[in-house]
């Protein structure tokens, strides 16, 4: 293979290599930082890479199967990517602020680079690596804000929890290569299977690794202390990108490595997903500090998408790809929200919401889409992306995880109209100021209700993704 | 004819009012609201022409667009005379309803705008043929209700709102269930479909209708106030503004008994035979509880909620009764309830706008002082006991020919349970005029109170010409949903 071929097909990481390299070097050389042009430069060089990615279509393997490359993954990376620029414009203002920006963008790339490897790997050493480099920048990125006890605090959970899942994971597959001999997806499959007591023993090991990432109850304990601890920006980057990523690869694990053991790992994840999206919901209902909520809230919404994991066809993981997307923006517009009015006057109830409306039109509206289309409430695209991990359930006929799915849906209606209600309905006496929003930040909400109130219609998003997804 | 028109025409006239300042918002939904029932009378027209020129296919104006084609979404719709007697429904009582709030003060443009994107709703569920593309006008013609009561309500409104959304959208999840068990079992039987047609020609086993039917039954109940799932429509009626009363009683609680009558039925018609006895059951203690709990309501705008719930019992016991006449009835009941609780709601809001109360006992001597509003509550009254010459007359004298027809001694003792209801309202009706409308004038300060505006006035001619239209020449609407039963419910009729 020709070194241009590398370059091609390494595309994204290469780039956030760069991107760290250039950064070192800024670190190193320059005096005096003009911050908001580093921004700016990152935000477009993001772009370019973006608008990059769609040309060629660089498919195949390096490493000896280390690193692989196909259409879903390239969309996933896309995915993350612009999930990645999002939040670099919507934390625009905040950043320009600090005194560390620099180090913010630099372990942000690093996590980045992380996630890419991560979604590329085709040997679970990789997919460690990836893991590995994903999480422990991230518990840096949480702990961001030292004046703050919480973020200490959030950081600590996280690096905690997370090298406590790592240890488990890391037993889980040293026991696939001492029954296997190989850490190789494809040779794995071919060699595991679902008889061996012991083989079946390190689903279960593998699979608490993974709950951990993506927050599934029983193994969700972190998510609310760390989302409400970490600044806005990194609560949306592990809220959207991280979790989007730890899924994506979560079913490529389970469709490429595990097919055998179906029967097996789907009474698990029906099960995890009846117990994840019911005990989001209750813990959801009563919090009053946003983050919190949505962090409960998203530990819902991975309750439903592991519905579509279970059905496990490409119809299904179509669904879960667009499900990410558009949860992705939704979650982003609605921390954007957060985050708007947070950087102004850290105010971060929901009773603090009260009256929004009247002082501020625009960021109620875009707050009340992003809320109904994580309700999943037409016209929202959260509408579709439901109904769709709900019919894929159906197609694989599981009756009783739909019934249990729907009836949370009612019950959650309840705590997102909470806050619809808090900022149309409820009176205050002082409510948030009215509030010039940053052009970048607006840039974001346009772009996210833009998303919010157009994918749902427009088929061709669901064509693209379901003509690259795959099932067993 | 383009049925797409029904879904753009407001969908323009949202985007109309989202551009608009404050006020003019309802100059934009008042011609948005003309033009659907100019569109919409039309389409009664080109219906009849159509049938008339002997095309005879169970649904006219078809159109399919394939949407999400791995699913097997289409965007399919097209009319039969069951859909366009609702149409006709929805867009008289928008057009009475933008009216009526034409004096809207509190932020108009919100509330007009959710006000047509309710009707945008219901026009799509009731144009829909796709089972898919169906719930999400369902869906969408539920939650805005929220934000009209919490905003825009009175009384306990916080309250009544998220009660009447959790319990609509706990039956609207029924309703998905049975959906997406409708699409496994299809898939199951080869035919990967959302299409209501294609479905019902399908013909599902035994087993699969028992056990989907009664879940899409009881979920689109909830919407029609079947009882014991009625509690959210008294509280929700009476705290809602006017227009969303209107709207609320008019066109939503049909959509519920549309979705029974036009989808469950439809789906499977076995299993709806085989629960019958016990829906009758229901429907008949709705009647009565329904009738019967109205007398003790002091507050008209109550009455009127609870009166509903009584009202739609009678949608549901002629959908139940499955002869042709009673499933006439029904529908004919749906259209009548929907013009009749509308004109209601609308001159009620008129009395408590002027008079700030609405317990009937505080008002008295009303039609001296404001002699056109009072004459509307007469004729809406009147209509509501199904005096002859009023559309209420017609649709239950239909329900109840329509049941008695059935000869067992069940089927007749529950005909004749439900009209004893027919005494009780009476009673409320006669007493709410008797004490609000005649007598002395009980306060000074009402006899200064003016009368009815043109806007308010424009409205109850509209609906009242509706009821009128019904209740004196009602053939050619029942003829019109007579034939659609016919083909439709071949199947089920007794």
């Amino acid at each position: 293979m020709s070194l241009l071929n590398y370059i091609s097909m390494m595309r994204f990481e290469l780039f956030a290599l760069g991107v760290i390299i250039f950064l070192l070097l800024v670190k190193i050389f320059s005096e005096k930082l003009n911050t908001s042009f580093i921004l700016g430069l990152i935000n477009f060089s993001l772009v370019v890479l973006l608008a990059a990615s769609f040309i060629g279509h660089p498919h195949g393997s390096v490493f000896g199967g280390m690193f692989l490359n196909d259409g879903t993954i390239i969309l996933e990376k896309q995915i993350i990517t612009f999930a990645t620029l999002l939040i670099f414009l919507q934390a625009n203002f905040w950043l320009k602020k600090q005194e560390n920006c620099l180090e913010f963008c630099l372990l942000l790339f690093s996590v980045l680079i992380g996630m890419y490897f991560l979604v590329s790997s085709g040997n679970f050493l990789m997919f460690y690596l990836g893991l590995e480099m994903a999480t422990i920048p991230l518990a840096a990125l949480a702990a961001f804000e030292f004046g703050r006890m919480r973020s200490a605090e959030a950081a600590g959970k996280m690096i905690l929890s997370s090298a406590f899942s790592s240890a488990i994971l890391l037993f889980g597959l040293s026991l696939i290569y001492g029954t296997t001999g190989s850490l190789d997806f494809n040779e794995v499959s071919l060699v595991f299977s679902s008889s061996s007591a012991l083989q079946l023993f390190t689903l279960a090991f593998v699979f608490v690794g993974f709950a951990f990432k993506i927050s599934i109850v029983p193994f969700h304990l972190w998510t609310a202390d760390v989302y409400e601890g970490s600044p806005v920006a990194v609560t949306s980057f592990l809220s959207v990108v991280s979790k989007g990523a730890s899924l994506f690869i979560f079913m490529t694990v389970l469709y490429r490595v595990f097919p055998i053991a179906q029967e097996t790992w789907v009474h698990i994840l029906v099960l995890l997903s009846a117990i994840t999206m019911t005990i989001g919901n209750l813990f959801a209902m009563r919090q009053t500090n946003i983050k919190r909520f949505l962090a409960f809230s998203s530990i819902t919404q991975a309750g439903y998408i592991l519905i579509g994991v279970t059905s496990a066809s490409a119809l299904s993981m179509a669904s879960v790809i667009y499900f990410i997307l558009i949860y992705t923006f939704s979650n982003i517009c609605a921390f954007t929200v957060v985050s708007i009015i947070a950087n102004r006057n850290g105010k971060e109830d929901i009773g603090d919401y009260k009256g929004l409306y009247k002082t501020n039109p625009l960021l109620s509206i875009a707050m009340m889409l992003a809320v109904f289309s994580l309700a999943g409430i037409p016209p929202t695209a959260g509408f579709f992306g439901k109904l769709f991990l709900l019919t894929s359930g159906a197609s694989a006929g599981l009756i009783v995880l739909l019934i249990i799915a729907s009836l949370n849906m009612v019950v959650s209606l309840y705590y997102y109209l909470r806050i619809v209600k808090a900022m149309f309905v409820d009176k205050n006496e002082n409510p948030v100021e009215k509030i010039s929003t940053d052009v970048s930040a607006k840039a974001v909400l346009v772009i996210c209700i833009a998303g919010i109130l157009v994918i749902g219609f427009i088929s061709f998003v669901f064509e693209y993704i379901h003509s690259l997804s795959f099932g067993i | 004819m383009n049925l797409s028109f029904f879904i753009l025409i407001p969908l323009l006239t949202l985007i109309g009012i989202m551009l608009v300042n404050g006020k003019t918002a309802r100059v934009v939904a008042f011609v948005g609201s003309l033009l659907q029932l100019g569109l919409a009378i039309f389409l009664l027209f080109a219906y009849m022409q159509e049938r008339g020129t002997g095309n005879v296919s169970s649904v006219l104006f078809e159109e399919t667009h394939p949407w999400f084609s791995q699913w097997n979404i289409n965007y399919h719709i097209g009319v039969d005379g069951i859909s366009i007697a609702m149409i006709l429904l929805t867009s008289v009582v928008l057009v009475g309803g933008v009216l009526v709030s034409w004096k809207m003060e509190y932020q108009p443009k919100e509330f007009f705008f959710l006000l047509v994107l309710l009707a945008t709703g219901a026009f799509g569920f009731f144009i829909s043929l796709d089972l898919f593309t169906q719930f999400f006008f369902f869906e969408l013609a539920v939650v805005p209700k929220y934000l009209l009561i919490s905003v825009w309500g009175s009384g306990k409104k916080e309250y009544a709102a998220m009660k009447l959304v959790l319990m609509l959208m706990g039956g609207s999840s029924l309703v998905l269930i049975s959906i997406l068990g409708v699409y496994y079992y299809s898939a199951v039987g080869g035919v990967v479909t959302f299409d209501l047609q294609k479905l019902a020609a399908l013909g599902f086993s035994h087993e699969i209708q028992m056990f989907l039917f009664p879940m899409m039954f009881v979920g689109f109940g909830v919407l029609s106030a079947l009882f014991p799932f009625h509690t959210w429509a008294p509280d929700g009626h009476s705290s809602a503004p006017t227009a969303a009363s209107m709207f609320l009683a008019g066109i939503s609680m049909k959509l519920g008994g549309y979705g029974c009558l036009r989808v469950a039925m439809v789906l499977f018609p076995e299993a709806a035979h085989e629960y019958a006895p016990y829906i009758i059951i229901l429907a008949c203690i709705g009647i009565l509880y329904g009738a019967l709990v109205t007398v003790k309501q002091h507050d008209i705008k109550m009455m009127n909620a609870y009166s509903s719930v009584s009202h739609c019992g009678f949608v549901i016991l002629g959908i139940a009764m499955m002869t042709k006449t009673a499933i006439v009835g029904a529908v004919l009941q749906m259209v009548s309830h929907g013009v009749m609780t509308a004109l209601f709601f609308a001159v009620i809001g008129m009395m408590y706008e002027r008079t700030h109360t609405r317990m009937g006992d505080q008002m008295g001597g009303l039609l001296k002082v404001m002699p056109f509003i009072g004459t509307v509550f007469i004729i809406a009254g009147l209509t509501s006991l199904g005096l002859p010459g009023f559309s209420g007359f017609v649709a239950e004298m239909t329900v109840f020919v329509g049941a008695f027809q059935v000869q067992d001694l069940f089927h007749r003792s529950a005909t004749i349970v439900a009209t004893m209801s027919l005494v009780v309202t009476a009673v409320y009706i006669l007493r709410a005029v008797g004490i609000s409308l005649w007598g002395p004038i009980k306060n000074k300060e009402f006899e200064l109170l003016p009368d009815a505006t043109w806007n308010e006035k424009l409205a109850a001619i509209i609906l009242i010409a509706s009821i009128i239209i019904i209740g004196t020449m009602p053939f050619w609407i029942s003829d019109m949903i007579a034939k659609t039963t016919e083909t439709l419910f071949s199947a089920v009729i007794k």
